[in-house]
């Protein structure tokens, strides 16, 4: 396991450089000149000048690329235009926010979704089953913010069980906790869809292997079958889409935030966008990317803790 | 004949096919002595492996049903028996091995405690004592340095030591019947000898009954006592293997040995079998073997019965059975 560990690291770098580099690179192929989007109908010629040394975009494109390169790989991934404040600051204030909403939702999709994609699994064209992929497909076609502002109206204003403003103060669990539940729901609910989905359809390709017919051979019982056998086995394509969902979710969370007027990266994505903090955008970008490959790396750790073949 | 531990009376497994139920096994009937081996051959298609798993109580649903027979294992009728009365059968008394040794384990549980598992469910040993025995039958399986390789997983063993592991977990607890279907189809000749060699020599100190499945009538005399062939979900002839062999009686037999590849022979003197299985939906009333026959004539449109040849020889043709007469002149 330790070698597979060192090995999956080792992997990583150059998945890292590469999504770097492609960072780099889509900045600067979109095309107009960044300074004179930036400045908009200010644009003077001495201005752009100025930006563009500012911005270290007079330097010949090899040394911006090492630069940039060498910058990201230390943690450092520069100031917004607009506040003059170091990205990670003001990424560093709304992280936990996003990581907050991003692992309850998780949980709260994997708690639902697993037992009741094995469930409808086993009971497969019988009423159960029917009711789970209706349900999971309601989940999926709703958009999160009619979804969200239901949950709202509904657990926030009708009964007033759960804050609107979600607004929490993180040195406070209560809080955080109390102005967790309805935007994790919320997402949670989609991404139970989701897992209920992945979770049948991975358990019903197992169940037909020939190694459930060898254990059924051997007298094992069914439940048994179920739990030793099939389970362990399904969980690979389970863990796979989760992973990938986590990706999603951390960018994807924008809708939610808003609904919920929660703090959280996908905020400041849109706020940046709105402002054309230029920099501001390369930082998160870059951000999100290391975000991403330490999800990957954490699915792949996973792989190899279920299935002995990955460590091969 | 002493009690027979397992028989087969007049089963009938069917499939749907597009709404409609078509019998894959249609009328097989065959007894299995304590301690013998009858080999069940026939090509692929034929109904060999829905045979074994209507015995074991798994042919798969819902497309798939037991619609009429009975099976009778040690005296007990298994056919309508409740799923976990089938589950203290499975394993204990009756044991399956699978043609592919690939796919037949789980890739994600040791060898160890797949072997180990049986006993638990069945003799409720502990999982120390369970192991212990585990390493016990891997070893008579002749896994080498089995109590290193308890420890792996079915991706480091090849195909031959996969089946023995397979045959090590179908002897766990002593089963009175094996079910070896096509145990040796998918590994490579040499394999096949050592593995055939083995289960030979397994059977010979367990004393158990086997259903020995294949498509090859090459491996049977090494192994059977009675051959059952099999054509189109019915037998067509049945007997001991020295009659089978010294006079095979129904067309399709002999085409089936016809059909053995030699040593002596060019590869393309091999005579295959021109032409195909009927599809099940797609059933003759009569000779099933009709339309690949080379001798058929008049009457073999009509259905056709198991008559005798011979003492405990059997044949569905009515062209080798009319002339039964003959044959016992020239013996
Ligand atoms: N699960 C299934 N669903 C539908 N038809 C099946 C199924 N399993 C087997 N059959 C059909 O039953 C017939 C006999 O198959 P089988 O017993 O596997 O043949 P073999 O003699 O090669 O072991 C074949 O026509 C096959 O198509
Ligand atoms: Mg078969």
């Amino acid at each position: 396991m330790i070698f597979y560990i060192i090995r999956r690291l080792l992997a990583a770098i150059p998945t890292l450089l590469a999504v770097l580099t492609l960072v780099f690179l889509i900045v600067r192929v979109v095309p107009g000149d960044p300074a004179i989007a930036i400045l908009g109908d200010r644009a003077t010629p001495d201005g752009i000048a100025a930006l563009h040394a500012k911005l270290g975009l007079d330097k010949p494109i090899w040394q911006q690329y090492v630069d940039f390169i060498g910058q990201s790989l230390s943690g450092d991934f520069g100031r917004s235009m607009v506040t003059g404040r170091p990205i990670l600051t003001d990424v560093g204030a709304v992280l936990p926010h996003t990581i907050d909403l991003t692992l309850a939702s998780l949980i709260v999709g994997t708690v639902i979704g697993v037992p009741v994609g094995i469930w409808a699994a086993l009971h497969r064209n019988r009423f159960i089953d029917y009711t789970a992929r209706l349900l999971s497909l309601i989940g999926l076609s709703f958009p999160v913010f009619v979804s969200g502002i239901f949950i709202l109206l509904l657990f926030a204003l009708h009964w007033r069980l759960f804050p609107v403003i979600g607004n929490a103060r993180l040195d406070d669990p209560v809080d955080r906790l109390d102005k967790l539940v309805l935007p994790a729901a919320t997402l949670g609910l989609v991404m139970a869809a989701y897992i209920t989905r992945v979770t049948r359809s991975a358990m019903l390709s197992v169940l037909g292997e020939d190694y459930i017919r060898t254990a059924r051979a051997k007298g094992v019982p069914w439940r048994r079958v179920v739990w030793r056998h099939a389970l362990r086995n399904a969980a690979m394509p389970v863990v796979t889409v989760v992973g990938l969902y986590i990706g999603i979710l951390i960018g994807n969370s924008v809708l939610t935030e808003i609904v919920f007027n929660r703090p959280g990266l996908g905020k400041i994505i849109v706020g940046a966008l709105n402002q054309r903090d230029y920099t501001m955008l390369q930082g998160l970008m870059v951000i999100y990317c290391f975000l991403i490959v330490v999800v990957n790396l954490i699915t792949d750790l996973t792989y190899g803790l279920i299935d002995p073949r990955v460590k091969q | 004949m002493a009690d027979p531990v397992l028989s087969v009376e007049h089963l009938r497994t069917e499939f749907r096919i597009g709404g409609a139920w078509h019998p894959a096994v249609d009328d097989v009937s065959f007894v299995l002595a304590p301690g013998e081996t009858l080999a069940l051959v026939g090509e692929s298609g034929c109904g060999k492996s829905v045979t074994a798993l209507s015995v074991m109580g798994l042919v798969p649903s819902p497309q798939g049903r037991i619609a009429g027979g009975r099976i009778v294992l040690e005296g007990r009728a298994l056919v309508g028996l409740p799923e976990p009365a089938l589950e203290r059968l499975r394993g204990a008394r009756m044991a399956m091995i699978f043609q592919e040794p690939m796919t037949s384990l789980n890739p994600v549980m040791t060898i160890g405690a797949q072997v180990a598992e049986a006993m638990m469910v069945h003799q409720g040993l502990s999982r120390r004592q369970a192991e212990a025995k585990a390493l016990a039958v891997l070893d008579e399986v002749k896994i080498p340095s089995p109590a290193r390789r308890f420890h792996e997983y079915p991706h480091q063993f090849s195909g031959g030591m996969r089946q023995r592991v397979m045959i090590a977990m179908a002897l766990a607890c002593e089963p009175a019947v094996l079910l070896a279907d096509e145990p040796t189809t998918a590994l490579d000749v040499t394999i096949q000898a050592q593995v055939l060699g083995l289960l030979a020599d397994l059977k010979q100190r367990h004393g158990m009954a086997v259903l020995f499945i294949t498509h090859n009538l090459g491996v049977v005399a090494q192994i059977a006592d009675r051959v059952a062939v099999m054509y189109a979900g019915q037998i067509v002839e049945e007997g001991p293997v020295t009659a089978i062999f010294s006079r095979p009686a129904h067309p399709y037999t002999r085409a089936l040995f016809a059909a053995i590849p030699r040593m002596d022979r060019d590869a393309q003197d091999l005579a295959a079998i021109a032409g195909r299985v009927p599809s099940l939906d797609a059933m003759p009333t009569g000779c099933r073997f009709a339309s690949r026959c080379p001798q058929a004539q008049v009457g073999c449109e009509r259905p056709q019965v198991l008559a005798p040849l011979d003492e405990a020889h059997v044949a569905r043709c009515h062209v080798a059975t009319a002339v039964r007469g003959n044959w016992h002149q020239a013996d």
